[in-house]
């Protein structure tokens, strides 16, 4: 029986030594932010949000694209606070600084550069990540191969900066060295006793790949400035398609 | 002391210049023409052109009625202001203060530099010998004013030197064109019999006021120097320079490094005792062989850091080629604004934080230029294109809170794209529409929320905005563009919801 126990607490440590080595340290006090996302913390490695990490965003479409931006929005508002700065890379930028302000973010915190080529993208990104005073980098570009994202993954276990990937219609979606990968598309938002207009954004968030963690499917909805999960149930009911992920 | 200024005038400058380098021209009579108004007008032209009486400002049929074989050439506006500042720059070695004075004149300040020559006699000649010599025709004046020297340099008759106090007495008998007047003054001085300037200096400046205008009046006075006049001079002296001239030429990175961080560490000093920063740097070497060398960079907030602006210049220093060696070395910020010790802090970051984040903006800018970076605020303004503006630096915060009373896309197309659209009654959302050849069918609806165009910035129409969700979920900004009853309507997606 001792000897079970024993087993159990070296598997556990053998477990903690693991994800040390591949970048996750163990979870300090201030390390641990509050994503908002609820739930959806538990398909984490250690039950948090990994901080200091590369998440990947694939959007096929345009209107992917809008929802990846404002779930994004979300999270970069959760961790930015009250104090943090970000800066967005990419090319062909169509965000509209005013609508992130509905996501808790105040646009003015956000410094832009707008290049040209998915090179340079990656340059200024790899750049950014090792600049310590930065929360969050944001890098919206097409095609990133194995190497570029090893690098860009070493940057930020350096630094412990955050750093989206929102890749915009990808040709081919490859294995990259990213923490996770993440498709978020929008679903119909659902409106209580049928009354008119337009409700409050809901998406369909599929993780489809967690380092060490437990993918899954959730769907959000923000609303009163935090992502709240939509009870899946009440959506069926409604009859309203649900598009499935690729 | 009083100022003593000379003014050099430039006859015929274009064509002078034409000559010097065309010398097959030289001493033939020309004119620069160009088109005006469907007809060529002469602009310029040479000195034996105007010996026929050929003039600025005629026509090129007319001049060719007085002389068949005149030359006629074209004129390049720009030409005269580029001769004009690179003469000027010539002229800096009289004097610190030059200024171009358009369309044919220069004018420099030369108190307490004359004596420099032996007085103002040989300064005057040497400067007028020189210019002749490499072709030009120059008339020049000294006198205490500005007004006055231009005056005599145009239509003085007697002497070039007016010696101090006697400016008033020397304009007195030139005519009134040497005011700098206007054509319309001109002539209605010349029909009141007012050839002079003596026949009307006296009269009561209120009657001088009332039928010529206050132009006039300034201008006496600047000829008098009862009033000041400004000058531009035309190289603004560059405070933050250091040189460094090296016994041996040099020719590898190394000591180029070595060179730049020595002249850093100086201008840095002198920077932090000024409490000032750089925002523009140029680092440029000289060779034995007599080329120039030249490396520059740009910085998002002043800066004063020795590291950090040598890692900036360090990115660059491969494009220097040494060829046989590099003798002077000189570090020049032309581009200096106020740093205070304290720096204010940004969103309530602290200090440090800026600082490294304003250091890894100057890298992206150093490769990418400055044109890449963008940070936003908000604009007074509904109309969606102009509800945001690019902010100046850094630290600016915004004026006004982000507005978040109505729904806003977070995507944005730069332009509105056409959507063809059905829409059941006007004033409705339709209730699908297609875009990029593909149908969507519009289940929810927001809207309409009108945007009146800023009719004092732009004429056009309305835009009634509709936030409309398809039945995938996704959700759109689609605009009428116009009222209902007054145009077809036409309908345009705007932006993208998350």
């Amino acid at each position: 029986m001792e000897e079970a126990v024993n087993k159990k607490e070296l598997i556990k440590k053998l477990r903690q030594d693991i994800l040390a080595m591949q970048g996750f340290r163990a979870v300090l006090d201030h390390d641990r932010r509050d994503t908002g996302l609820g739930p959806l913390e538990h398909a984490f490695p250690n039950e948090t949000f990994p901080v200091a990490a590369v998440h990947e965003f694939i959007s096929p479409t345009v209107a992917d694209a809008a929802a990846t931006t404002g779930f994004m929005a979300g999270l970069m508002g959760h961790l930015m606070q009250q104090d943090g700065t970000c800066l967005w890379v990419g090319t062909e930028r169509q965000l509209f600084p005013p609508g992130l302000k509905a996501f808790g973010l105040d646009p003015d915190r956000i410094i832009f550069v707008d290049l040209r080529w998915d090179r340079d993208v990656l340059w200024a990104v790899e750049e950014a990540l090792k600049c310590e005073k930065l929360t969050v980098v944001v890098a919206e570009l097409k095609e990133i191969n194995l190497t570029e994202s090893r690098r860009l993954q070493l940057a930020v276990e350096k630094s412990r900066v955050t750093g989206f990937l929102h890749r915009r219609n990808p040709r081919k979606i490859d294995n990259i060295a990213c923490v996770s990968r993440w498709q978020i598309t929008p679903i119909a938002s659902n409106l209580q006793y049928g009354l008119p207009g337009v409700g409050y954004p809901c998406w369909n968030v599929d993780l489809q790949k967690v380092r060490n963690g437990k993918p899954g499917k959730w769907q959000l909805q923000w609303s009163a400035g935090q992502f709240n999960h939509l009870i899946p149930a009440t959506v069926d009911k409604q009859k309203i398609f649900i598009p499935q992920a690729v | 002391m009083s100022r003593r200024y000379l003014t050099i005038w430039f006859r015929h400058l274009t064509a002078d210049q034409l000559a010097i380098r065309r010398p097959e021209l030289k001493g033939k009579p020309f004119v620069l023409a160009a088109a005006e108004r469907g007809r060529m007008v002469v602009k310029a032209c040479s000195g034996a052109a105007s010996a026929k009486g050929i003039e600025p400002g005629m026509v090129v049929a007319d001049t060719r009625a007085i002389f068949p074989n005149v030359e006629v050439l074209d004129d390049n506006p720009l030409r005269a202001e580029k001769l004009l500042r690179a003469l000027a720059e010539w002229c800096l070695r009289y004097t610190p203060v030059v200024a171009i004075d358009l369309p044919d004149g220069l004018i420099l300040d030369i108190s307490g530099c004359a004596h420099l020559w032996g007085g103002e006699s040989p300064y005057l000649k040497e400067i007028q010998t020189r210019l002749r010599s490499a072709g030009y025709e120059v008339r020049a004046a000294v006198a205490d004013t500005v007004g006055s020297s231009w005056a005599i340099s145009r239509f003085g008759q007697i002497s070039p030197i007016t010696p101090p106090g006697m400016h008033a007495d020397a304009i007195l008998q030139l005519p009134p064109a040497a005011l700098r007047l206007e054509s319309g003054v001109l002539a209605r001085l010349q029909k009141l019999g007012l050839y002079r300037i003596a026949s009307f200096i006296n009269m009561p400046r209120t009657a001088l006021r009332r039928r010529f205008g206050t132009d006039l009046l300034a201008r006496l006075d600047q000829a008098l120097g009862t009033a000041p006049e400004q000058i531009d001079p035309v190289q603004p002296v560059v405070p933050f320079q250091e040189r460094l001239p090296c016994l041996e030429p040099i020719r590898t990175a190394t000591g180029i490094e070595i060179a730049l961080r020595h002249l850093l560490e100086t201008l840095c000093q002198r920077m932090f005792r000024e409490g000032k920063g750089l925002r523009k740097s140029l680092f440029r070497g000289y060779r034995i062989d007599g080329e120039v060398q030249q490396i520059e960079i740009g910085t998002n907030q002043p800066v004063r850091n020795i590291e950090h602006l040598f890692k900036l210049f360090q990115l660059k220093i491969s494009t220097i080629r040494p060829a046989l060696g590099i003798e002077l070395f000189i570090l020049e910020a032309p581009v200096v604004e106020d740093l205070s010790v304290q720096q204010e802090s940004l969103w309530a970051v602290s200090n440090q934080e800026h600082t490294a984040i304003a250091g890894l903006l100057d890298r992206i800018a150093g490769r990418f230029g400055i044109a890449a970076i963008h940070r936003y605020l908000p604009d007074e303004h509904y109309w969606p294109e102009r509800s945001i503006r690019e902010a100046s630096c850094l630290q600016e915060k915004p004026a006004i809170a982000w507005p978040d009373d109505q729904p806003r896309p977070v995507c944005l197309l730069p332009k509105p794209e056409r959507i063809q659209v059905t829409s059941p009654i006007p004033d409705y959302p339709p209730m699908l529409f297609i875009y990029k050849d593909q149908i969507h069918k519009i289940r929810k609806a927001d809207g309409p929320e009108r945007i009146e165009r800023e009719w004092w910035i732009e004429q056009g129409l309305v835009r009634d905005y509709y936030r409309v969700e398809d039945e995938q979920g996704a959700r759109y900004w689609v605009f009428r563009s116009g009222r209902y009853d007054d145009h077809e309507p036409e309908w345009f997606i705007h932006g993208f919801f998350a």
